[in-house]
This record gives C-alpha cells, sequence and structure tokens, in this order.
C-alpha cells in the first residue's frame, strides 16, 4: 500500500485520542501494530505545558504522525490549522477535516474541496475525510488529493457501515485510489467488512480507545483488517438467494 | 499592552512575537503560532510586532483521531 509515495505494510490507521492511559495508548499503538497514527493541536499553556510530554511521547514511538484539522468548521481555520501543523510535525501530511454539522460531524464537503485546493498548491499531502459521494470525490482528485478517506458511519458513533452500496460503488469507480474507511467503526467485523469490500486501509480510533480493554481490541483489529484484506484478495463467493448443497448429492445412498 | 493568549487577556511589555512567547513561558517549547487568526512560523516571530488587543494563539501536539 502507498500513501504519497510511502510504502506501508498495516492496512490500520489508528488516532492516539481516548485511551485511559499513555502506556495504555503505547501498548495498543504496538498491539495494531499501526505504522500511521493521527495527532492533533490544541492551545498549549505556557505553564503546564501538557502538549510538550505528548510530544516527547510520539516520537518515541517509531511511527509516522498523521495531524489532523479536527474541530475545524470553516475553510479558514482548516488552512491555518494545516500550516501550524506541518510546522509543528514536520510533515506535509494532513488529515483534512471541514465539519459541517455538529449532531453528525459530517464533512462540509464544499469547504473541503475548497481547502483541499488551497492546501495542495501549497504542497501538503491531504487525507480528506469525506463521505462516498462520488463527486465530491472526483473534486478532491481534481484538487490534488490522491488518497481518499470517507466515512463509515458518524465519528465515535460505533455502527459501522452505513451505506454499503455507496462504499462499494465508490471502490469500483476509484480503483486505483487509495480508500481509507475514516471514522465510524465499533467492531472488527466492520474493519473486515471494510477490507472485504477492497477498501486499502481503515483509519479509527475510539472504537479501541473505548474498549474495556484497548490493547485486546487492538489485538482484534488488526487481525480483522488482515483478515478482510486477505479474504478480499482470494475473491469471495457471489452470494445467492437460494440455498446450494455443499456435500455433493452424487453418490448418496438410498435408505427410504 | 494588553493581548488574548489562547482566549485569555495576558498583560505584555514584549512589542514582539517571540519576545511575548518568552515572556508567557514558552521559551524552548514545540509549539504553533497564529495571530489574529494568521499562521507565523517559527522565522517569523522576531519580525512579527504585536499590538494592544491582538489574538495570539499558541498550539501544542494533542491526541487526535
Amino acid at each position: 500500500m502507498d500513501f504519497y509515495g510511502v510504502e506501508l505494510s498495516s492496512r490500520l490507521l489508528l488516532g492516539t485520542a481516548r485511551y485511559p492511559s499513555p502506556k495504555i495508548l503505547e501498548a495498543a499503538i504496538r498491539a495494531s501494530r499501526t505504522e500511521i497514527i493521527t495527532v492533533s493541536l490544541r492551545r498549549e499553556g505556557g505553564e503546564q505545558r501538557a502538549g510538550q510530554a505528548f510530544w516527547s511521547f510520539i516520537r518515541e514511538l517509531g511511527v509516522r504522525i498523521l495531524p489532523n484539522t479536527a474541530g475545524c468548521h470553516s475553510v479558514k481555520e482548516a488552512v491555518t490549522t494545516a500550516h501550524m501543523a506541518r510546522e509543528l510535525f514536520g510533515t506535509t501530511w494532513i488529515k483534512l477535516e471541514v465539519i459541517g454539522e455538529a449532531d453528525t460531524l459530517q464533512p462540509d464537503v464544499f469547504g473541503l474541496v475548497e481547502a483541499a485546493r488551497i492546501l495542495a498548491e501549497d504542497g501538503f499531502d491531504i487525507f480528506p475525510y469525506t463521505t462516498e459521494d462520488l463527486v465530491v470525490a472526483e473534486r478532491l482528485l481534481e484538487a490534488g488529493c490522491r488518497v481518499l478517506m470517507p466515512w463509515g458511519a458518524p465519528i465515535g458513533s460505533a455502527r459501522g457501515l452505513n451505506n454499503l452500496f455507496g462504499l462499494r460503488a465508490m471502490r469500483a469507480h476509484f480503483p486505483d485510489v487509495p480508500l481509507v474507511i475514516d471514522a465510524g467503526l465499533g467492531v472488527p467485523s466492520h474493519a473486515a467488512a471494510a477490507m472485504e469490500l477492497g477498501y486499502d486501509a481503515v483509519l479509527l480510533n475510539t472504537a479501541i480507545a473505548e474498549a474495556g480493554d484497548p490493547v485486546r481490541m487492538a489485538q482484534a483489529f488488526a487481525l480483522a483488517v488482515e483478515g478482510g484484506r486477505i479474504a478480499y484478495a482470494a475473491s469471495p463467493m457471489e452470494p445467492r438467494d437460494m440455498a446450494a448443497p455443499s456435500t455433493p448429492v452424487v453418490g448418496k445412498a438410498h435408505l427410504t | 499592552m494588553r493581548i488574548l493568549l489562547n482566549g485569555t487577556e495576558h498583560r505584555l511589555a514584549a512589542s514582539r512575537l517571540d519576545q511575548a512567547l518568552e515572556a508567557l513561558g514558552y521559551k524552548g517549547a514545540v509549539v504553533a503560532t497564529a495571530v489574529n487568526g494568521r499562521f507565523v512560523p517559527t522565522a517569523r516571530r522576531p519580525t512579527t510586532p504585536l499590538a494592544e488587543g491582538d489574538h495570539l494563539e499558541v498550539l501544542a501536539p494533542m491526541q487526535g483521531g
């Protein structure tokens, strides 16, 4: 799998928020075998310096960092945050979120396309948090995105893949674009389903962070992602409406 | 001079961004800055003046999804 020229073997991207402790976060990152973690930026107090400790912590993990623009509701906010993230984290990668609606945290796809165009022209490698809308996806690609990240379901909802048909259509429509399901996954079977559809990767946070045992859940997601990907590569059989006996009928004894 | 640092009012003698950050306790900290909603890269802090009522945002790495 290749994101902006970077070869990756893990197909699980992991968020770093809401874990019970840094120790559990680190153990979950290891158990998930992820190579990319998402991070954010927030106000730093001159005295407390919580961000400095977190910065030291993530630098020692040895994984690639994908900063986000979470919480941004306008193009200006998202673009400014992206610039601040590029300097802070020393990466051109940005998970671009422009939120349009507070209840569902649905992307503002109009603002998203506009922000993507501005940032692409400025040399960013954009991972846009979008919907499964094919026209928006086309616009994002035209703007310069080389990866697309449609939602599975609203962020933190644990609903899984809300629109299987739409996601399947998106995969079929963009066979060569790396597609990542971002947000809404709750259990490993959701991740496996995404991979079986042919998605290149999944990005999740809350499903692991808020599990009773985040480290074991991270391991479970890692296995599900791997299993789903292998299943996709193995070409699953087509579903059918009627039964078809798996045991051969030929040679069956007459016992009536 | 009165400025808003991360939404809270502060009084400062410093008139440049680099001086203000030092006075506010950020010396050596890994932070990104914006003044009145515009990103100010580290290299431009010494040449960025601050004025009465400016909004200064100082951001650092944080957990995120």
